[in-house]
């Protein structure tokens, strides 16, 4: 239970401390990264309170599929802009 | 200045709401009556031994349906207003920078794992976590991957739209069959339970996730591949 309780800790630590990064940071990839960081995050700790099924779809959408949506169109506005 | 003071006065508020919310949180000694029924029932009116999957396809099967239609309507109204400035064949995807070798030789690796992981979230859904709509999503991350290596790709509109079109209607219509044979609409019982655990068990159960994979699958892809394929304005 402790043990438990530790990781989830650290575990929300470590999400207030992704999601600082990725509002403070100044570069935009750096903050697009860091907030799939919390994503990641937040599905280990949805496994911690023994939520398999909610931590796959938060692993799959929230830190894989939209993380590579915001690189997709970052790199389309750059291109855009370089017309 | 009373911008920023306003600023920190909400978040001095919201931070007094979540303190008192989880300083006031007592985690229930037992479940509620909905969740103790769904619980003790779903042994003998379901016959999967995965409970959420049981209670997201059955009992709450038309909140799925519902689920799995705003995700349509959101990829057809992407498809819709992207469709607009649809580049001619071919002419997209030239100002991309090269993927690089480790991405193209690590996508040809990658991808037939993707896609077994995500066929055995899927036909398990029943029996281990996960189910139709996180298949789905892995189904589409492997499509992801695929369009990142190469962004010139082309993947055939028509076939996305006819798998998903035929799962959204054999979906509707095992529902309707659950109507005429068994107790209801999307019910049960329309297959034989079988053995607890095994692998073709409990009902429709795996034959509804594999549908609600496909359509998510291919409402995703079909979301990515309409971006990759507008031409830059």
């Amino acid at each position: 239970m402790t043990l438990t309780l530790a990781m989830a800790l650290i575990l929300a630590l470590a999400s207030l401390a992704a999601a600082g990064v990725a509002l403070a940071t100044r570069s935009r990839a750096t903050a697009v990264l860091a907030a799939g960081l919390l994503s990641l995050f937040a599905s280990v700790l949805f496994v911690l309170l023994a939520a398999p099924d909610v931590a796959m779809t938060e692993a799959a959408i929230g830190s894989g599929l939209t993380t590579f949506l915001f690189f997709f169109v970052m790199g389309r506005i750059r291109r855009e802009g370089r017309k | 200045m009373t911008r920023n003071v306003l600023i920190a006065g909400l978040l001095v508020l919201l931070g007094v709401a979540f303190w008192t919310l989880t300083m006031g949180y007592a985690p229930d000694a037992e479940l509620n009556r909905t969740a103790a029924y769904y619980a003790q029932n779903v042994g003998r009116e379901i016959g999967a031994p995965n409970v959420v999957t049981a209670i997201i396809i059955t009992w709450r099967g038309l909140d799925t349906l519902g689920e799995v239609t705003v995700l349509f309507l959101t990829s057809s109204i992407v498809a819709l207003v992207l469709a607009q400035s649809k580049a001619p064949k071919g002419a997209s995807g030239s100002g991309f920078l090269p993927s690089g070798e480790l991405l193209t030789t690590g996508t040809r690796m990658l991808i037939p794992l993707i896609a077994l992981l995500g066929a055995y979230v899927l036909a398990n859904g029943h029996l281990t976590p996960g189910g139709g709509f996180q298949g789905g999503a892995i189904l589409a991350s492997g499509v992801l991957l695929a369009l990142l290596a190469d962004p010139g790709r082309r993947f055939g509109h028509a076939l996305i739209a006819r798998i998903e079109s035929v799962a959204g209607l054999a979906y509707v219509g095992l529902g309707l069959l659950g109507m005429l044979i068994a107790g209801g609409f999307l019910d049960n019982k329309v297959l034989p339970l079988g053995q607890f655990g095994a692998m073709l068990s409990a009902g429709i159960i795996p034959i509804i996730s594999v549908l609600i994979g496909l359509k998510v699958g291919s409402e995703f892809a079909s979301i990515l591949s309409s971006l990759e394929e507008t031409e830059d304005a």
